[in-house]
């Protein structure tokens, strides 16, 4: 049971543009961004708007296998945010700060 | 922008802002906060797209686990608005233009390529019977190999956190540049 | 038979190649001196198949197999033994067998012994080919082979840097000359289709004056060669310095052979020949020219050696005189008295620096003639032949060529009297100071001084019975119709009409009067007794000896100098060229190959080190090259 009937309403363009739209303020985040916490929580942001746009393409041509996949997608995000966040308070021992561009001993 | 319904650009609206917040606030807590917030909206979107299992499951690990995870460790860090490194404008610029670019170029991807897409609501598709029947049938694997997944990041996890010997407690900012 | 013939010098010159190492010197000594012997037998006999009673057939022909053979273009490797080759042929290996027998003695305290006859042997092969060869590109294979085997002789001391550059010096020079040889020889294929000499002559005969212009041409460029090999203006200034070889090697190769190929070929192409007045007089007058130059710049050389190669010159001048005024049996008369008393000349003097003990230099030598008897009684013979001496072979030769240029041109005529002349001069100046007089030398005692071994002393014997009796070849008109013009029959015989006679074209017949030929004799003759009394006088008499080189004046000192002709190549050849080459060599190659070269790698450094700059291990930046990336794909997938 729906809340609300949208489908007449709005159209799936929409949904993309919104979540494009996210995606690209995620990855300005990324770029932008010299905390590495921040930028964890950036990339978060980028996998939920993935994780809206297959929502919506899910619900709109009837097929679960778009849920299913954003529920794959969380999985994986939780792991890798864990993980991340692990790295991330080693080097904060080792170098005493998150600021990545510390980080920078693999040169050319 | 017209016959678009209340709620959804009202949700729009606010994911977008509070989007941006995250990615501009100079305070951590805050970016934190600010996505936590996000999340919440996101699940909005998930409930008016008929995916209800999905909204609360959203909320419980998002919102629930991984910021309050990243939440705590900023705590631990002792981060906040003073120790945050700035960068200069024209990197904030550049990276503004490169993200641009990329909306820029999706967006006229799919305007180059837009095909209508066939709608076909179908009642209960985000139930969890329905999701809960082709997640065991279909995608089982899948799903027992994402137990394992959180296997290996658990141990992981664990083994990166661990102490050595002999290595101090973290120590605080002012005896570091005392 | 033919081939036997030419391959046995070449298998002397493999085994003493690469056995000659490891055998006594007298057996390889004996081989190659066998090898050319045995060439010469079967020369002989086959000469007696081609003129004796019976059968008179125009040549022998074998082919061995194709040369080349590409679309139209074929060429076989044959060979011809007609009467002309049947001549030079007998020269070759004849003189040849003598020489080699002569330098089993005289080489024989050299290490290189073995070497010097394999390569002794390899230009018996060469020649034979030049001459055996049954169309013009044997006869070029052969005269490049000469040319390789004078240059390795030449230098055969090649511990010496000197002759090393006489030996380059001869090499490019007859280089220069081939290139004309060569571009007479495309000419020749493009006019005529062919290389083989029956076929082209048998075509330009038919031509005969629709191509004339074609016909100058190729004859003038086969000139050029002659011009490198026959040691003609401008090409000549090789030949003295070519003395640092051997002096076997000089008997043999520049004055009995090799210089004569370019003669060889000049008979050989008569045809083309006599349908080009112009070619014809351009022969003449640079053999005139030669011939006197040469002569004078002789009068002055004090190198026993260097005077008989100046000699050279000048007599391969007069051959080419009596070939400009188309007296070709004139000519090819000469070139065998030539070989006769020129090879004896040089054998002789050789015999002299061995027993001086390799002194050259006549001034150091004199009174020679007590202690090398034989040596004095060859050379004297040999001396005797050259400037004309009545009866002797040199004298018809040469009376010959005379008697046709003055049919031909008297002016030249009267130039060629005073080549000769001058002949007598230089010659007679060098015997007299040689072997009579008082012994002027200051390193060797005079008792050291010895005459030569049998072996050495034998050829001179025999080629000095040869100078005196080589006349019978070709006998004046004057004494008797029926012994005379031995070798103007042989070559003017056609079998009956059966084929076309070496000389296609009737020679330009001598028509003087018997009163005429009579008057010209007297005039040679009494040139001959000029010169003999003068320098008797002067050096016997006197006893005048040459000065050093620093006494030198005036005239005597430019021909000393040879005429600066060495040193005008020098600066206007020589110089500008070794010029280029430096700055090509410093300039383009150092700094423009290499620097292109180089540019390569200091180019790729300088981009890759510009490049490995985006590596700065910042992962602000690598995320922005990320997205970068994924946003170009996207963009090319789009459009």
């Amino acid at each position: 049971m729906s809340i609300l009937n949208i489908f007449s309403q709005v159209e799936i363009s929409h949904y993309i543009y919104l979540s494009t739209v996210l995606f690209c303020i995620g990855l300005f985040g990324v770029l932008f961004r010299r905390n590495a916490i921040i930028l964890l929580m950036c990339i978060e942001l980028m996998l939920n708007a993935v994780n809206l746009l297959f929502t919506a393409f899910s619900s709109y041509m009837g097929d679960s296998d778009g849920q299913i996949f954003v529920f794959f997608i969380m999985v994986v995000a939780a792991a890798e945010a864990a993980v991340g966040l692990a790295i991330l308070v080693l080097v904060y021992r080792n170098t005493r700060s998150t600021d990545v561009s510390f980080l920078d001993q693999l040169k050319g | 922008m017209q016959n678009l319904p209340i709620p959804f650009l009202v949700l729009s609206f606010l994911t977008i802002l509070s989007a941006l917040y995250v990615v501009t606030s100079k305070n951590p807590v805050h970016s934190v906060l600010a996505l936590i917030f996000t999340f919440f909206t996101i699940s909005a979107h998930y409930v008016l797209l008929n995916a209800q299992f999905l909204a609360i499951v959203n909320l419980i690990v998002y919102a629930g686990a991984i910021m309050v995870l990243f939440l705590f460790v900023l705590m631990l860090l002792n981060l906040s608005k003073e120790t945050e490194p700035v960068k200069s404008n024209w990197w904030g610029i550049s990276a503004a233009i490169t993200a641009g670019c990329l909306l820029l170029i999706i967006t006229a991807a799919f305007q180059v390529s837009g095909e209508a897409v066939a709608k076909n609501p179908v009642e209960g598709i985000g139930l969890v019977k329905a999701l809960g029947k082709v997640l065991f049938t279909r995608f089982v694997v899948p799903f027992e190999l994402t137990g394992i997944l959180f296997l290996a990041s658990m141990v992981g996890a664990v083994l990166l956190g661990k102490r050595e010997k002999g290595n101090d407690a973290l120590i605080s900012k002012e005896e570091l540049n005392g | 038979m033919l081939t036997l013939m030419i391959f046995l010098p070449l298998l002397g010159f493999v085994i003493n190649g690469t056995l000659g190492k490891f055998l006594p010197k007298a057996i390889s000594g004996w081989l190659g001196t066998a090898a050319v012997f045995g060439s010469f037998v079967i020369a002989l006999m086959s000469f007696m198949d081609l003129t004796g009673d019976t059968t008179m057939p125009e040549r022998i022909y074998t082919k061995l197999f194709t040369f080349l053979h590409v679309g139209n273009f074929h060429v076989d490797f044959a060979f011809q033994f007609d009467r002309l080759s049947a001549v030079m042929t007998l020269i070759i290996t004849g003189i040849g067998t003598l020489i080699h027998m002569y330098s089993i003695a005289y080489m024989h305290e050299d290490d290189g012994f073995y070497k010097f006859f394999a390569y002794l042997n390899l230009f018996i092969f060469n020649m034979l080919v030049l001459v055996l060869g049954s169309n013009y590109l044997m006869l070029f294979f052969g005269w490049e082979g000469v040319g390789l085997c004078s240059y390795l002789l030449i230098g055969f001391w090649y511990k010496n840097v000197d002759f090393g550059k006489a030996a380059r010096k001869a090499f490019i020079m007859n280089r220069i000359g081939d290139l004309g040889l060569l571009m007479g020889l495309f000419l020749i294929y493009d006019t005529y289709g062919t290389f083989e000499y029956q076929d082209v002559f048998k075509l330009v005969f038919a031509g005969s004056a629709e191509s004339n212009a074609v016909n100058t041409a190729i004859a003038l460029l086969l000139f050029i060669g002659a011009m490198g090999k026959s040691a003609q203006i401008p090409l000549y200034t090789w030949l003295p310095d070519a003395m640092a070889g051997p002096t076997p090697v000089s008997a043999l190769i520049h004055a009995a052979t090799m210089v004569t190929a370019g003669i060889y070929l000049v008979i050989r192409s008569e045809a083309i020949y006599a349908l080009s007045p112009i070619a014809r007089e351009v022969v003449m007058w640079i053999g005139l020219a030669t011939s006197i130059m040469a002569a004078l710049i002789g009068l002055k050389q004090n190198d026993i050696k260097k005077v008989l190669a100046y000699s050279t010159v000048s007599q391969l001048g007069l051959m080419f005189i009596a070939l400009g005024c188309g007296a070709y049996t004139a000519a090819l008369f000469h070139v065998i008295t030539h070989a006769f008393f020129k090879a004896l000349l040089f054998l002789g003097s050789g015999s002299v620096i061995h027993g001086m003990h390799h002194e050259q230099d006549i001034r150091q030598m004199g009174g020679l003639r007590k202690k090398m008897p034989i040596t004095y009684l060859t050379f004297l013979i040999g001396t005797l032949a050259i400037t004309g001496f009545p009866f002797l072979s040199g004298f018809f030769s040469k009376d010959e060529i005379l008697m046709s240029a003055f049919a031909h041109n008297p002016l030249v005529f009267g130039l060629a009297l005073v080549s000769a002349g001058i002949t007598g001069f230089y010659m007679f100046r060098m015997f007299f100071v040689t072997f009579h007089g008082t012994y002027r030398n200051t390193h060797h005692s005079y008792d050291k001084v010895h005459e030569s071994p049998l072996l050495m002393t034998l050829p001179l014997l025999v080629l000095a019975v040869l100078s005196v009796v080589g006349g019978a070849v070709n006998l004046p008109h004057y004494l008797g119709e029926s012994i005379s013009g031995g070798l103007h029959h042989l070559l003017s015989y056609d079998g009956g009409g059966q084929f076309s006679p070496i000389l296609m074209y009737p020679e330009h017949a001598i028509e003087l009067s018997h009163t005429a030929e009579i008057g010209l004799l007297v005039m040679a003759v009494s040139v001959f007794v000029i010169a003999f009394l003068y320098t008797r006088n002067k050096y016997v008499t006197q006893g005048a000896v040459p000065e050093s080189d620093e006494a030198q004046a005036g005239m005597g000192k430019v021909l000393a100098n040879k005429f600066y002709v060495d040193e005008a190549y020098d600066t206007a050849f020589v110089s500008p060229i070794e010029a280029a080459g430096d700055v090509v060599g410093n300039y383009v190659d150092d700094k423009g190959v290499k620097g292109f070269v180089d540019g390569f790698g200091s180019g790729s450094n300088f981009i890759s080190r510009l490049l490995s700059k985006i590596q700065n291990g910042n992962i602000e930046y690598y995320l922005v090259y990320m997205v970068i990336g994924v946003a170009l794909l996207l963009a090319f997938n789009l459009f």
